[in-house]
């Protein structure tokens, strides 16, 4: 059984995104020990991409912060060796596939491997694509995570029976970002879902607030929170650690 | 990768997200079935000569090749067409296809404004709804198709992400379309993005090498020795090639801008010094750092101001099937200049790319050899910049 499953294991999942090296690395260091200090059960670490193009505004701007300060894929690899003498919840990567293909994708998913990253979430990896990282995420017990869309329909049943770690819904159509609210009909694909696999399925894209995660987790079996959280580091960047915490304490109980 | 479609060797693929698959697969499936069918082709044919002014002429540039004193060199008249450029090929073939499909609303990225123009255009006559992304960078260095596209009701919005050219404005337009996906089509202008995106842009461009053909074979008959066109994404080139791919004693050439030099930082000479990448919906060669990064590309002309390559082309360069060589924005403002003094022909600043490597080859070639130069577009829109580079201070 993957890490990721752990996550699970108690209730509702609170999984927040946060994008490494905004402002830097030490803030993302500290932003996540107070992530999972107050509740988070699984943590998405994203590594910036130049093209963000499934990114609303707020995750962009964070991207374009991090590479500006001189984030790389081999000091995001140091910074996971850091978290991982004390952070034991699972912890997975977001980023784009150019990042991973242009690293080597064997020598990247392996490193993922050595310094415990559980999972690796391409957005721009769909259903057709994913062979070519899947077999060598499978060499090195990394979860390629899949996501499901509101267009997904007739693909929903085909992608849930070959899901690995926990299924990524994505709320409703367009860019990440919040979201006064969510009118997807998430319950029925979750029913399809459910019918197809027993791996768990986490509902992101547009969640700001505990109202909003609980109707999420309602339907589900966790929230994904990313640019609300990267909202709180634009706005207090170094000072921000501790407002992350207070945000995730939030989120958390809602689900608990 | 027994389930990836739309490969050209390693290169191409459908590299999106999972909103989009459906309406990728819905427009596969579409055009599959359109192309095959007769009342379409009757459509678009009538669209491509009634009102684009096809076919474009292949012209003997008499002077030009007495000048250059080598090979005889014709040029494929692309900038006669409606519009100004072969961007209307492909996009009357899928604003029909999406009419088709019941879309009632186009976007589209644009970088010199051409392909903008072109789906504006189209847009008009079909009564579809147009909202064109433009890099800022580029709604200044074009000031006057921001205008026209304005003229012809299109809504131009201005991308000011990234390096604001057009990567950033293919990057707007993936989002808009996952934003908007029931009524809306992405009219993408080159043979680039997911599939089926370059095999739809590359047929219905194709009418260019299929007319080059049939006219060189009227007028020399015989094929050409080699065909040059610019190349961006690589729509025009690749419409210029197709019919001559299987012809092996038909060199292909692809003139992709240098910038400032393929050797300096200010260049967009994918091919002469990108790695292979995975990119906008693709895998193909792209300009991008040791960590992935799509780097910031310069060159003058704004329609080849792009950090990647279209996958088709990528595969002809990795089976040695095609040549791509790197002009500068020197070299292609002395063309674009040349060309307008010796045959009285102002090119598009992307075409004069081809006229400029033209000077270079043709004197080596014997005076019994063929020489086709593609001229993808009219270069109206670029006096003002030209005039700019050359210290003039003229403003539209």
């Amino acid at each position: 059984m993957s890490n990721i499953a752990k996550a699970f294991d108690h209730g509702k999942a609170f999984i927040p995104f946060i994008t490494c090296g905004d402002p830097d690395l030490e803030t993302t260091a500290a932003a996540v020990r107070a992530a999972v200090e107050n509740g988070a059960d699984l943590v998405e670490l994203g590594i910036p991409f130049s093209d963000p193009s499934a990114e609303g505004p707020v995750i962009q701007a964070a991207s374009l912060r991090a590479l500006t300060g001189g984030v790389t894929t081999d000091k995001i690899f140091d910074l996971v060796r850091d978290l991982r003498r004390d952070v034991t919840v699972p912890m997975v990567f977001m980023t784009y596939a150019n990042v991973v293909f242009s690293y080597g994708a064997e020598r990247f998913i392996r490193t993922c491997q050595e310094i415990g990253i559980d999972g690796l979430i391409l957005p721009d990896i769909p259903y057709e694509e994913k062979e070519e990282f899947l077999e060598i995420c499978h060499q090195y017990g990394v979860d390629l995570v899949s996501l499901i869309a509101p267009t997904s329909q007739n693909r929903i049943a085909s992608i849930a029976q070959e899901a690995e770690g926990f299924i990524y819904i994505v709320s409703s159509l367009g860019v990440t970002g919040t979201r006064s609210e969510i009118t997807t009909d998430l319950g029925s694909i979750v029913a399809v879902i459910r019918e197809n696999t027993k791996i768990p399925c986490a509902v992101g894209f547009g969640i700001s607030n505990p109202q909003q995660a609980r109707q999420m987790a309602e339907v589900s079996d966790g929230a994904i929170v990313g640019s609300a959280i990267m909202k709180i580091i634009g706005e207090y960047g170094r000072e921000a650690p501790a407002h992350v915490g207070k945000y995730v304490r939030a989120m958390s109980d809602a689900l608990k | 990768m027994s389930k990836s479609r739309g490969r050209f060797g390693i290169h191409g693929g459908q590299y999106i997200p999972e909103t989009l698959m459906n309406a990728v697969i819905e427009l596969e499936e579409a055009y599959n079935h359109y192309k095959e069918d007769p009342e379409f082709n009757r459509e678009l044919t009538a669209l491509l000569n009634e009102y684009a002014g096809r076919p474009s002429r292949l012209y003997f540039a008499e002077k030009l090749t007495r000048e250059l004193g080598g090979a005889k060199i014709y040029l494929k008249r692309e900038d006669l067409n409606h519009t100004g450029a072969h961007k209307i090929n492909n996009v009357l073939g899928q604003a029909l296809l999406a009419k088709k499909m019941g879309k009632t609303r186009l976007i589209a990225e644009t970088g010199a404004g051409q392909h903008g123009v072109a789906t504006a255009t189209a847009a008009a006559l079909m009564d579809m709804e147009c909202v064109v992304f433009m890099g800022e960078e580029d709604t200044r260095r074009q000031a006057l198709n921001v205008y026209r596209m304005r003229l012809l009701g299109a809504t131009v919005i201005p991308v000011t992400t990234g390096t604001a050219t057009l990567k950033d404005a293919v990057n707007e337009c993936m989002r808009e379309w996952t934003r908007r996906i029931d009524d809306t089509h992405y009219c993408l202008g080159s043979v680039m993005g997911p599939h089926p995106f370059p095999t739809i842009v590359r047929d219905f461009q194709a009418v260019i090498s299929r007319e080059i053909k049939a006219q060189i074979l009227e007028k020399e008959g015989r094929l050409p020795d080699a065909v040059l066109a610019c190349v961006g994404g690589g729509s025009n080139a690749i419409g210029s090639f197709y019919h001559f791919i299987e012809d092996k004693e038909v060199r292909l050439i692809g003139c992709e801008a240098a910038g400032r030099g393929a050797d300096t930082f200010e260049t967009a000479a994918t091919m002469n010094v990108g790695r292979v990448g995975i990119f906008h919906g693709m895998k193909s060669y792209f300009c991008q750092d040791e960590y992935g990064q799509i780097a910031p590309v310069y060159s003058i002309s704004a329609g080849l101001d792009y950090p990647g390559v279209g996958p088709e082309h990528a595969w002809l360069h990795d089976i040695g099937r095609a040549e791509y060589v790197p002009v500068t924005d020197d070299e292609a403002v002395n063309a674009f200049e040349y060309l307008s003094r010796t045959e009285g022909i102002i090119p598009a600043i992307e075409s004069a790319h081809a006229v400029a490597y033209a000077q270079k080859l043709a004197p080596q070639m014997r005076k019994d050899q063929i020489l086709v130069i593609t001229i993808s577009g009219r270069g109206d829109k670029d006096c003002a910049a030209i005039a700019r580079y050359r210290g003039e201070d003229l403003h539209e």
